[in-house]
């Protein structure tokens, strides 16, 4: 009875503000855009009884859906966001294993340092990091003045409000994100393994090849998901960085509900976009849970 | 003692530089007279008067801050409680559904959360506001908390629980005078993660709170969306020094006590 007690709190506590949510915004996808409060139509009236739930359910329909295949705004940001989503985890994953594998190789004692500051700045605002490159990257901002300085370049370069500076933002904020799991991942690494790896004539580089990134592949596994899905839907980033060009779906839903009020296609933008990412979601929880297992 | 590779050292002082120049001209240019943020016109502390002298900026913070206490606290209490669920509990109907609906929310783009969360609370006629913030936040930082307890209480050694209920405990008692104290430093974690969440959530919030609910992140990103502004430069340097100050306090605590841990494992089995 009190482990019944123990699991009914949290589970209705998730049920009630995580899964009735989403059928919510499923049903209002469903639903037709209309100028009252709240504004979409029908409404769900239930003190009409079975009356009530039939004319609601009759209400329903895919046309929002229809919608967004129609418009091609739509699926180009979809695919933009994609295609964000993939380049800046390919480069976040560059950028990030020489990190984390640093960070292994270093002494012992310097290593809780390390992770502190590797910590650090994932406890920081996000915003203020994604804020922080503006002054950096705008065309008279310190990056130009510097090369100018420099005499590199003698026009500013143009890389605030372009996709490059979207791809330089998700990789900044998100490089924690990476570094953790391939650390953990090369850390638990038995380092014997390298020894028999060299003494049985392979090249360091080849050892690292076949031992050491075969080995760190749950944490490349783990780090990839944790940039990719959240960067599919990313707002704060292309909206501070980003120009009226980028097209990014998190923008693109933000903008149709707060600019355009029109929440049945918010809502459809929403389901499609879940769809997408329930793959990777799946994915990265069966990971988590094998990883999980072989920890125990 | 390991020396380190001449690429490795490389690599990682590239790495950290990355992260950290930006927060440091971010940081220096607060300092900054002019009100250009890119051109550097001697020191002044003007900036954080003008900030201090801001009603509107020291009302949001106030909000953010009660959000956050109320959130982290409940969102401790239930992700503990998930926690232990997950890991103790052994099979219940509904445990796939129970562990998705945890690890969802760790990687759910925020707009989808936050815009299904209003939908939710418009639905029911919740007024929109601190409570609704509160509600909001608490629900994926749970999640959150839940991960990093979990994984404490995996590697915990279930016999002393058990000895515990030998000696007479009710199973309420065996975890506060048992499990809790040796998870304890999980669940704190937990508790700063969520409270760190919560202070910087700007999507979430921006669904959920009302007209008389402006959280700091809000306030910061519409101030931000045209531009860089001096006023915005001190405040994230104050944010950013308090954030400094308590991770670095807090990992000298635990180092601290996981010294004092050891120790008193070694008299033990003196």
């Amino acid at each position: 009875m009190k482990r019944f007690g123990l699991i009914s709190v949290p589970y209705l506590w998730l049920l009630a503000l995580f899964l009735v949510p989403f059928l919510i915004v499923l049903k209002i996808s469903l639903s037709d855009t209309a100028l009252s409060i709240p504004p979409y139509t029908p409404t769900l009236d239930l003190s009409q009884g079975w009356a009530g739930i039939r004319e609601w359910w009759a209400g329903l329909d895919m046309e929002n859906f229809t919608w967004l295949t129609e418009d091609d705004l739509y699926w180009k940001a979809y695919l933009s966001s994609l295609k964000i989503a993939i380049i800046s985890t390919v480069l976040t994953l560059m950028v990030g294993y020489p990190i984390a594998y640093g960070m292994s190789r270093a002494p012992d004692e310097w290593r809780p340092t390390l992770m502190m500051l590797i910590i650090l700045p994932f406890w920081t605002s996000f915003l203020i990091r994604v804020y922080s490159w503006k002054a950096i990257l705008s065309n008279e901002g310190l990056l130009n003045q510097l090369l100018m300085n420099l005499g590199i370049i003698q026009e500013p370069l143009i890389i605030l409000n372009t996709n490059l500076a979207v791809y330089i933002g998700i990789v900044y904020t998100y490089l924690p994100f990476m570094v953790l799991p391939i650390y953990s991942a090369l850390e638990r690494l038995d380092e014997s393994l390298l020894e028999a790896a060299e003494d049985l004539g392979c090249s360091r580089f080849t050892a690292f090849w076949l031992v050491t990134f075969p080995l760190s592949r749950q944490g490349i596994v783990a780090g990839s998901f944790l940039v990719f899905i959240p960067a599919m839907g990313e707002f704060v980033i292309p909206a501070l960085l980003g120009g009226s060009k980028t097209l990014m779906i998190g923008k693109v839903l933000w903008e149709e509900f707060f600019s355009n009020r029109d929440w049945p296609v918010a809502s459809a933008v929403a389901v499609v976009l879940l769809l997408l990412l329930i793959i990777p979601i799946v994915l990265f929880q069966r990971n988590e849970e094998k990883q999980r297992e072989a920890e125990k | 003692m390991r020396r380190l590779s001449w690429f490795n050292a490389v690599s990682l002082t590239l790495g950290f530089a990355f992260l950290y120049i930006p927060m440091m001209i971010l940081i220096t240019y607060s300092f900054n007279a002019g009100k250009l943020v890119t051109v550097w016109s001697g020191f002044s502390t003007k900036w954080y008067g003008e900030l201090f002298r801001n009603e509107a900026f020291l009302d949001a913070a106030w909000v953010t801050l009660k959000v956050a206490v109320m959130s982290s606290s409940i969102a401790t209490v239930l992700g503990t409680m998930a926690a232990y669920v997950m890991v103790r509990a052994g099979r219940f109907p509904g445990r796939t559904l129970f562990s998705g609906m945890i690890y969802a929310p760790l990687v759910m783009p925020e707009v989808i959360t936050g815009l299904s969360l209003l939908l939710l609370f418009i639905s029911i006629g919740l007024d929109r506001g601190v409570l609704t913030i509160v509600l909001a936040h608490t629900t994926f930082s749970m999640c959150f908390v839940s991960v990093v307890v979990s994984s404490r209480l995996v590697t915990f050694d279930r016999s002393l629980e058990e000895a515990a209920l030998d000696l007479g405990c009710t199973g309420f008692e065996a975890f506060r005078l048992v499990t809790l104290p040796i998870i304890m430093p999980a669940v704190v974690s937990g508790w700063l993660l969520a409270f760190t969440l919560s202070l910087d959530d700007l999507v979430i919030a921006s669904f959920t709170s009302g007209p008389s609910s402006t959280t700091l992140p809000i306030k910061i990103f519409s101030a931000v969306r045209l531009g860089v502004s001096p006023e915005i430069n001190a405040l994230s340097t104050i944010m950013i020094g308090l954030v400094t100050i308590g991770v670095i306090g807090a990992s000298l605590t635990s180092k601290r006590s996981i010294a004092k841990r050891q120790k008193d494992e070694q008299e033990a089995i003196k």
